[in-house]
């Protein structure tokens, strides 16, 4: 019982962190859920199968064949082959990532492989798929966790990029995205 | 002082955006930076990152050596080198053997220690820098001004002339149309670069991994889309183990912007594919440029505990007035001072260690708890060593080392300052001396000093007896202080005598460097303090008090005086300012308050000393709270006066614009009496006050008190 309250209380500190650096946080249940919601949001940004209208997503380990397929499907301009092109011409990025630090609202992965650092930094729009259950609670909690010989690019992400180099104003979105919307998924083992 | 030095600190002041953007600034910051840690124990971080930092400080090639081998086990190349140039010929030859043509830079201040791009851009390289602030300050050809903030002193308007004269034309002072502008121009660069250079901001020797924390994401792009990533990292960005990044990375960007973290960090181990398929090639290289002397310097080894955060550039009252180009083209602030003389030369900080005014603010705020405003001292110190005293000051010390002649000539001055001379304040003096009263009335000297007033009053015989040392101000300017101490400890039953042999503190000579001065006024003191057995040594002026409980000792050690040690550590132990010895007196109920006391509200100033190295700052708040007095606190209330001892009348273009910030902080107050416990300060703001025609009282603690005890 004490793990789920803590658990929770862990969830709405993330939520408030995140939200306190201008991230948008979703929760759903399952990642069927998950996946409509994206469709909803990759609708609603415009999303199309043509220049400056494309979304690129990262292998995301929560997505099976089948959702790859009705997320393909359901939103053309969606695509899995990114390239340094196509991404610095979409609009959105999509990626999973591995864990939540709720002290800080961040978001960090492994990112070896280019395609993730590619869709969460160079479109305008980066939503972010994290399960619920990878919530830590801050960063020393982090590092006593993972081997740190096993990444060679461990990526932070905490908010949009921003600035204030101007007159001390903050200004967000400057070489990396300018929104950030988190998909909190409870169960992404479960479909629907 | 260099003509053009003192013109570079009058431009500044004269600037105001400058001023106005560092003032809005730094108020901004102490909120936000308050907020931040909210929660979190600040001691305990940063003791826990000084051990750190430290112990790698006491093995920098060991763990260059481990952080070579570890990296290069997975494929990073690295390069070692104490030498600069050694560094910019191996990226040069590098980019010349990759066939580069241009690149993109991350924010590096080691890059910009050792001129970097120059040298790069002269071999027909084009280099562009990508942080915003940075490239804005590449664009207009200037160096950056604050080590977190590089464009912090230019207004919208003139990044918006930068943008059209160099970039294209047309560009309006709106800062997020700028912002995106930034971002368009700058996208096309990054992903046509060929190589990508950054810094780091810590390096982990065990695992080979580098650290490196921005907001924009620009060291994202630096470090993914060009084939090669070539890292420089200082030796002293080297830390032992990779779970030691938790104190460093939780506190630096609290300290540096107030956020509890950047937007992004990434940790990189080792090479990475590239866009392409092909294997990144991935240079480290470790620079030592002069970190390993340092670290084996016993005094300055501290410095290498910096995160390079630049908080003791946000907090220091100086630095918000005259901005970071008076202090030179790379390291700015307190931290900065100290790197220039290390990394450059120590005559390089000639000028720009005199702008502190040692009043501790950031040593109270450094993560890496280095003690910055000492090692200014003693860069001071050494540089009075190396260049010999001025025959100026070595006049000045005589005198004022000759009590009853300072004393004598400080009234013979005041005396011929008598058709000047209202209500105790002298407004106007001399030409040669007019800076002094530039903003602010100075006291006229009292016609008897202290030393000679205390005979005349009458005492109670008591068994317990405490020895005043009265300090220059209470002794010849502000007597009624000492009387008022006096009063006090005679209520409690102690009776108090005052050591004639007792001279200068020694706080002028130390704060100039002198410290042979400095020792032998401390030996002289602690002859004449210790001469009868009393069971206490008061002081109601903070300097002096640290000067006998704390300087003595360090001066003596410093010019290695050690037989001398002992008597002054027995000193020590029996000094203590006046409000914590009188409130430990009514905490024992050997003091009472009068009943039926009309008070008032009142609002408190601490002084530097007594705040930061006495730490008894909430003991008089709570002693006249005690006493039925309301305390309204005033904003910044624990901000310089501008006083700084003789730092009034070495930079007084500086020191006044401070007192008018604390003046217009005290009247916003409103309260109609201000306490303060150094009549250093209360000499300082009542002139100040009185110049700007202001009703307010302004008292030493101990004369509020005095009048507020049965």
């Amino acid at each position: 019982m004490s793990t789920v309250l803590e658990s929770s209380a862990l969830i709405e500190l993330f939520k408030t962190r995140a939200e306190a650096v201008s991230a948008k946080v979703e929760r759903v249940a399952t990642k069927g859920e998950a996946l409509d919601l994206i469709v909803r949001l990759l609708q609603q940004e415009g999303v199309e199968d043509k220049p400056h209208c494309y979304a690129v997503s990262a292998a995301c380990p929560m997505w099976g064949q089948a959702e790859k397929s009705k997320l393909a499907t359901s939103v053309p301009g969606l695509k899995f082959d990114v390239t340094r092109e196509l991404a610095a011409d979409a609009k959105v990025g999509i990626s999973q990532m591995e864990w939540a630090l709720a002290n800080t609202g961040t978001l960090v992965q492994s990112a070896d492989e280019v395609d993730k650092r590619l869709v969460s930094t160079l479109p305008l729009l980066h939503i972010a798929l994290i399960s619920t259950a990878s919530m830590l609670p801050d960063l020393p909690a982090l590092l006593n966790r993972i081997d740190p010989l096993k990444s060679a690019y461990l990526s932070f992400i905490t908010g949009p990029s921003r600035t204030a180099d101007i007159e001390r104003v903050l200004t967000i979105g400057v070489h990396g995205p300018e929104r950030l919307i988190i998909v909190m998924v409870d169960d992404p083992e479960v479909a629907a | 002082m260099k003509q053009d030095f003192k013109q570079s600190i009058l431009d500044a002041l004269s600037n105001p955006n400058l001023t106005g953007a560092l003032g809005n600034f730094s108020v901004a910051y102490r909120a936000g930076r308050a907020k931040a840690y909210e929660g979190i124990d600040f001691e305990a971080l940063r003791t826990q990152i000084a051990e750190v930092k430290s112990s790698a400080s006491s093995h920098f090639d060991e763990l260059a050596e481990q952080f070579t081998k570890a990296a290069e086990a997975r494929g990073t190349k690295v390069f070692r080198t104490s030498d600069p140039k050694a560094v910019k010929d191996y990226i040069l030859k590098l980019a010349q053997e990759r066939g580069v043509k241009s690149i993109v830079k991350s924010k590096s201040m080691a890059t910009e220690e050792i001129h970097l791009n120059k040298h790069l851009e002269k071999a027909g390289i084009d280099v562009q820098e990508t942080d915003l602030g940075e490239w804005i300050i590449q664009l207009a050809g200037q160096t950056p001004s604050h080590m977190v903030m590089p464009a912090i002193h230019m207004t919208k308007e003139e990044v918006a002339d930068v943008f059209s004269d160099k970039v294209e034309e047309g560009q309006k002072p709106d800062i997020p149309k700028l912002v995106k502008f930034a971002r368009g121009k700058l996208r096309p660069i990054f992903l046509n670069a060929d190589m990508g250079i950054s810094g780091a901001n810590i390096a982990v020797a065990e695992t080979g991994s580098i650290v490196i924390v921005t907001n924009e994401g620009n060291a994202r792009l630096v470090s993914t889309l060009p084939r090669i990533h070539v890292a420089l990292v200082g030796y002293e960005k080297l830390i032992e183990h990779f779970k030691d990044i938790a104190p460093i990375l939780t506190a630096l960007p609290k300290s540096a912007t107030a956020q509890l973290l950047t937007s992004y960090v990434s940790i990189i181990g080792g090479p990475t594919p590239n866009t392409d398929g092909t294997p990144k090639e991935l240079h480290i290289i470790l620079m030592d440029n002069r970190r390993n002397d340092m670290a084996h310097d016993p005094r300055f080894k501290e410095a290498l505990q910096c995160i390079r955060c630049a908080s003791c550039l946000n907090v220091c009252p100086v630095f918000r007035l005259v901005g970071g180009h008076v202090f030179g083209k790379v390291y700015t602030g307190g931290i900065g001072t100290i790197l220039t003389a290390w990394f450059g030369a120590l005559k390089e900080s000639d000028e720009i260690q005199s702008l502190c005014i040692q009043c501790g603010s950031c040593k109270d705020v450094c993560p890496g708890k280095i003690d910055i405003p000492e090692l200014i001292l003693e860069l001071r110190r050494r540089l009075a060593v190396e260049q010999g005293q001025p025959m100026i000051q070595k006049a000045i010390f005589s005198v004022v080392n000759n009590r009853r002649l300072f004393h004598t000539m400080m009234r013979a001055a005041s005396i011929g300052q008598k058709p000047f001379a209202q209500d105790g304040f002298i407004r106007h003096l001399p030409m040669f001396l007019s800076n002094m009263t530039e903003g602010r009335s100075l006291p006229t000297i009292a016609d008897e000093p202290f030393r000679d007033r205390i005979k005349k009053i009458k005492q109670p015989k008591c068994k317990e007896k405490a020895a005043f040392y009265g300090g220059c101000l209470v002794d010849f300017a502000y007597p009624e202080m000492g009387e008022a101490v006096v009063k006090v400890l005679n209520k409690a039953g102690i009776e108090v005598i005052f050591p004639e042999g007792q001279t200068c503190c020694g706080a002028p000579a130390r704060y100039s460097g002198a410290y042979e001065v400095a020792a032998q006024n401390g030996a002289d003191n602690i002859k004449a303090l210790l001469e009868e057995d009393v069971k206490y040594v008061v002081s109601a002026c903070p300097t002096c008090t640290v000067a006998l409980k704390q300087d003595f000792i360090a001066n003596l050690e410093a010019v290695g005086r050690t037989a001398d040690l002992p008597a002054a550590r027995k000193l020590s132990e029996k000094v203590v300012d006046f409000s914590t010895l009188a409130s430990q007196l009514v905490e024992e109920g050997r003091l009472h308050f009068k009943s039926g006391l009309e008070t008032s509200k009142f609002t408190y100033h601490d002084s530097c000393h007594f705040k930061r190295t006495l730490h008894a700052d909430q003991t008089p708040r709570k002693l006249m709270k005690q006493a039925g007095y309301e305390l309204v606190e005033m904003d910044e209330c624990d901000m310089c006066c501008g006083m700084g001892g003789s730092y009034t009348l070495k930079l007084p273009e500086i020191s006044a614009p401070i007192l008018q910030r604390k003046l217009v902080n005290i009247e916003k107050a409103g309260a109609p009496l201000l306490l303060i416990d150094c009549p250093g300060c209360v000499m300082q703001i009542r002139g100040g006050l009185d110049k700007r025609g202001s009703k307010i009282k302004v008292e030493h603690t101990a004369q509020r008190l005095a009048e507020s005890l049965e």
